[in-house]
């Protein structure tokens, strides 16, 4: 995985990163935070460099799955929060909410990201892809390779898995069944479907190599 | 009446097929819409101000700032000042207003005085406890003073078993529109069927008059039965900010904090045995909490129940926190790992072989024979007779060893009813009001109906999640494919033989020689005579068919079945360097009647194995007692098992015509029950001490081999 003018971006251990030194990075975030949360002006130093925004609503364009859409929202507001509460693209999930499950993943300029971890605001700019854009006329292989070797059992996991599953691949089309266990570890599954969930990213690898899917 | 048997195992052309799940694409897509996805024209966001402390008094609140804040559409106090808060996470006022982070903000502008009380959080050491412990009796069987002064051998140890929480994904939580004398309901339940009338409840309105719709739910595990407090709230909230829905889910720490756990089990157990490895007597002191309701006694001696001599005391500890709910199989994980952790330590001591102790000793068990072959069966599988060695034999720095446990569970089938519809155009609808919980019941329920009407599972539509629908039982205790399967099978059996009441004139018999196969009718034992589906249900003209079909839960029909066995073994290796434990294999092999769909019982056998992993590796919710508060009340530090740490499992499913007679048996509990104990023992197998209490982290691998363990 390349990272390139992209550190401001909180992206997923690729493979055995703690996920401690990754809340490091995320804790960089946007300079713009403070404006929203923190309650004491003095603390809401401007960004260097930047323009300050709110604390309140602003209007913002995000590009998800290839179409630009506009909302107004504060700017403490997160990527997941903005497009679960504002957008109703449901498919990520808020479960841990501090970037440690991976059930919010969607892919932020080609890499998987914790969008529970990024601001709204900060994602503009950048191609945003949810699991609402992955499938077109007919299901992302991905998708179907999770139904094929049942890894999913209540589901509320599943789409973030599929995020991370996609990204991995387009980094790493042709893993081997350990390259799947380390580049899957940023996410976690309740109900124990880890079994199916590792062999479906192998077949879905298998399905792919045709290229048919960008 | 008609015969609802099921058909032989050599006839079934869709049960007992491997089959993928028929939601499948819906989840792995993104489409599926749990409740906490739903967003009802005019909703509002709901919050809650909670307790940060766990033992107080609340002197004042004010909640007139949050009141007048712009957007914010209704505050509750649900703790008035004067009364006592009994735990960390205790809701004490909830907020609706237009956005989230307004209703966020609106719950810190909520004054509150507390009084601080004082508290107890933590069980572990039950001298410490004071007047929070409450003994039960002592339990005595045989004479056990006589039967340790004559035994052999004597073992003796302490064993631990902390509470853990359910963590579910999905938060608890609902949206809840309650406008005029009618609630809507959205909420995340294992009981769809019940959870109206427990919210009517709260609310005070017929249960008639609340409508619940879920489709999907993120995880419940056993904790997600009633509205709860945060429910009713959130119905209160709607009303006051008339009528407009109002979700109301927790957040993670507070999912953590009260959203049910299961409870902790420690205790000191001694158990006697003459040299040939037979046990004599038992003795076990143990303790628990479940909360401010302290906790009771897991049932010990597990499945060993017939130990002749027996001295059992117990006592309940009242701590600070959150209160249990059912588990996963309550009180059994914890049994079974004090249980087989104690007799595995006896088997050390006799320098036997566990296998051979605890296969010797199966005729103090209810079910001998189905042990003693599934040992025989998972030992072949596990290679366990060339593999085992006597405890920390192995060489150099990382040891390598062998566990094994065992489990029992009930079952059978909930009351439950379901509707067959079979329409003129051919096609068939399924309506109940169940829930599928990520465990298959979608599946199943269309693969009985298929199998039962001769047709392909794409046939079939089915409807559930939806209190409109014909009532079901709440999923919990396993009883779930049993009483669903059972009233499918009833309602579409009785369908069809109306629909043959309509055809057999056409094809000149009586009905009672129609069969339904392949999408046809025909005539029993000629082929030449029958209809294609389509064809003989216009004969229906413009009639269609609507049948019931009930389970009841005492079963007359035999449908299906309870009581089973099942037992596992865990292969793992330890690095006595740095006390880390990883899984290399388990094996499981799990007794469990007719098996509807082999695919997603062996996943669900895969799943409960995963999480005995997470319990015996990982999980721990962890109180400070200085603080009185939840440290690990999020998911970076209450640890779950991730992709890379579950080693390979093998799952043996006895599918046997033995099995198969006794019916349809429910599998979400039992197999996740011996995971804890299993892997325990090999542990202590792999560096030839016990290490008392689980997880097993790398600190208590360590503080063990250093002989630290008191």
């Amino acid at each position: 995985m390349s990272s390139k003018n992209d550190s401001e971006v909180p992206r997923k251990p690729k493979a055995g990163v703690s996920r401690r030194g990754f809340i490091g990075v995320a804790g960089i975030g946007g300079g713009v935070l403070g404006a929203g949360i923190l309650e004491k002006p003095a603390l809401a130093a401007p960004p260097t460099g930047g323009q300050l925004a709110g604390p309140g609503p602003v209007p913002i364009t995000l590009k998800i799955n290839g179409k630009p859409q506009t909302l107004t929202v504060e700017p403490r507001v997160t990527l997941l929060d903005a497009l679960r509460n504002y957008l109703d693209l449901t498919g990520a999930k808020r479960v841990c909410d501090r970037a440690t499950c991976g059930a919010c993943t969607v892919i932020l300029n080609g890499k998987s990201v914790y969008s529970c971890t990024v601001l709204a605001i900060d994602a503009q700019g950048k191609d945003i892809q949810t699991i609402e854009g992955i499938s077109n006329d007919k299901p992302h292989p991905v998708s179907v390779a999770f139904v094929n070797n049942d890894g999913q059992q209540c589901g509320y996991c599943t789409p973030g898995f599929v995020m991370a599953a996609k990204a991995f691949l387009d980094h790493n089309p042709s893993p081997t069944y350990e390259d799947v266990k380390e580049g899957l570890c940023g996410n976690l599954c309740r109900c124990g479907t880890y079994v199916g969930v590792r062999q479906a990213v192998l077949e879905a690898a298998k399905e792919m190599k045709g290229g048919r899917h960008a | 009446m008609p015969d609802y048997s099921w058909p032989p195992m050599d006839k079934r052309r869709v049960i007992g097929k491997p089959t993928l799940r028929r939601d499948g694409l819906e989840k792995s897509t993104g489409k599926a819409k749990y409740s906490s996805d739903e967003k009802p024209p005019g909703m509002l966001f709901g919050a809650l101000l909670t307790s940060p402390h766990a033992h107080a008094r609340i002197s004042s609140i004010d909640t007139s700032e949050a009141e007048h804040m712009d957007g914010v559409k209704a505050v509750r106090v649900i703790t008035p000042a004067g009364q006592e808060v009994q735990w960390e996470g205790t809701e004490i006022a909830a907020v609706a207003a237009v956005t989230e982070e307004l209703a966020q903000d609106a719950v810190r502008k909520i004054k509150i005085q507390y009084e601080v009380l004082p508290h107890l959080v933590r069980e572990d050491d039950l001298a410490k406890a004071g007047n929070r412990a409450k003994a039960a009796g002592e339990q005595v069987t045989g004479d056990p003073d006589k039967a340790f002064q004559e035994a052999d051998a004597v073992s003796e140890g302490t064993y631990g078993i902390p509470v853990i929480t359910h963590c579910c994904l999905e938060s608890h939580g609902n949206i809840v529109q309650w406008d005029g004398d009618k609630v809507n309901l959205w909420p995340s339940t294992q009981n769809v069927p019940g959870i109206g009338g427990s919210l009517g409840k709260s609310l005070e309105v017929p249960i008639a008059n609340v409508h619940t719709e879920m489709q999907f739910i993120g995880g419940g595990f056993g904790s997600k039965f009633d509205a709860d407090r945060w429910g009713a709230e959130a119905g209160r909230l709607s009303k006051a900010s008339g009528g407009k829905p109002v979700k109301l889910f927790l957040d993670r720490a507070t999912e953590l904090q009260i959203a049910g756990n299961r409870p902790s089990a420690f205790a000191q157990i001694k158990v006697a045995a003459k040299s040939d490895g037979t046990i004599t007597a038992w003795q076990s002191t143990s303790w628990a909490t479940g909360g401010m309701g302290g906790g009771g006694m897991p049932p010990i001696p597990y499945v060993f129940t017939e130990i002749p001599n027996k001295r059992l005391n117990h006592t309940a500890v009242a701590i600070n926190a959150g209160g249990a709910r059912a588990w996963r199989a309550p009180n059994h994980p914890q049994a079974s790992f004090l249980t087989c952790a104690a007799l595995e330590d006896l088997a050390a001591k006799l320098k036997m072989d566990p296998l051979v102790l605890f296969t010797k000793n199966a005729d103090y068990t209810a079910r001998a024979g189905v042990y003693r072959a599934q040992f025989q069966k998972a030992a072949e599988i596990m290679e366990w007779s060339k593999r085992w060695h006597p405890r920390g034999e192995g060489k150099g720095p990382v040891k390598q060893g062998l566990g094994l446990s065992l489990n029992t569970w009930g079952g059978g089938g909930h009351a439950s009813q379901c509707r067959t519809t079979i329409n003129p155009d051919g096609s068939v609808v399924v309506e109940i009001c169940t829930q599928d919980l990520g465990t298959g019941t979608r599946t199943v329920i269309s693969m009985v109906a298929a199998e039962t009407l001769g047709l392909p599972l794409g046939a079939i539509t089915l409807r559930i999640g939806n209190s409109d629908y014909p009532p079901d039982g709440a999923s919990g205790g396993s009883t779930t494919v049993g009483g669903v399967s059972s009233s499918t099978r009833k309602s579409s059996v009785n369908a069809l033989e109306k629909l043959f009441a309509s055809v057999a004139p056409a094809l000149g018999v009586p009905p009672d020689q129609l069969v339904a196969v392949d999408g046809r009718i025909q005539v029993k034992d000629d082929p030449s005579k029958s209809l294609p589906w389509q064809d003989a249900c216009r004969k229906l003209g413009t009639g269609k068919i609507s049948e019931m079909g009930e389970n009841n839960p005492r079963n007359p029909g035999g449908l299906m079945s309870s009581g089973v066995g099942g037992v596992q073994m865990a292969d793992v290796s330890v690095d006595t360097e740095t006390g880390i434990v990883k899984m290399n294999k388990f094996v499981a092999v799990q007794d469990c009647g007719l098996i509807i769909n082999p695919r997603t019982a062996e996943s669900q056998i895969h799943g409960a194995v995963i999480m005995g992993v997470c319990g015996a590796l990982y999980e721990e919710r962890i109180m400070d007692q200085q603080t009185g508060k939840h440290l690990n009340a999020d998911m970076e530090f209450y640890k779950l098992a991730g992709i890379a740490d579950i080693g390979e499992i093998v799952v043996h499913l006895d599918i046997a015509p033995e099995h198969d007679k006794r019916g349809v048996i429910g599998l979400g509990e039992p197999p996740v029950i011996g995971p804890i104990a299993a892997i325990s023992n090999a542990v202590a197998n792999a560096i030839g001490v016990r290490v008392p209490h689980v997880p097993l982290t790398p600190d208590r691998v360590l503080a063990a081999l250093e002989g630290r363990n008191a």
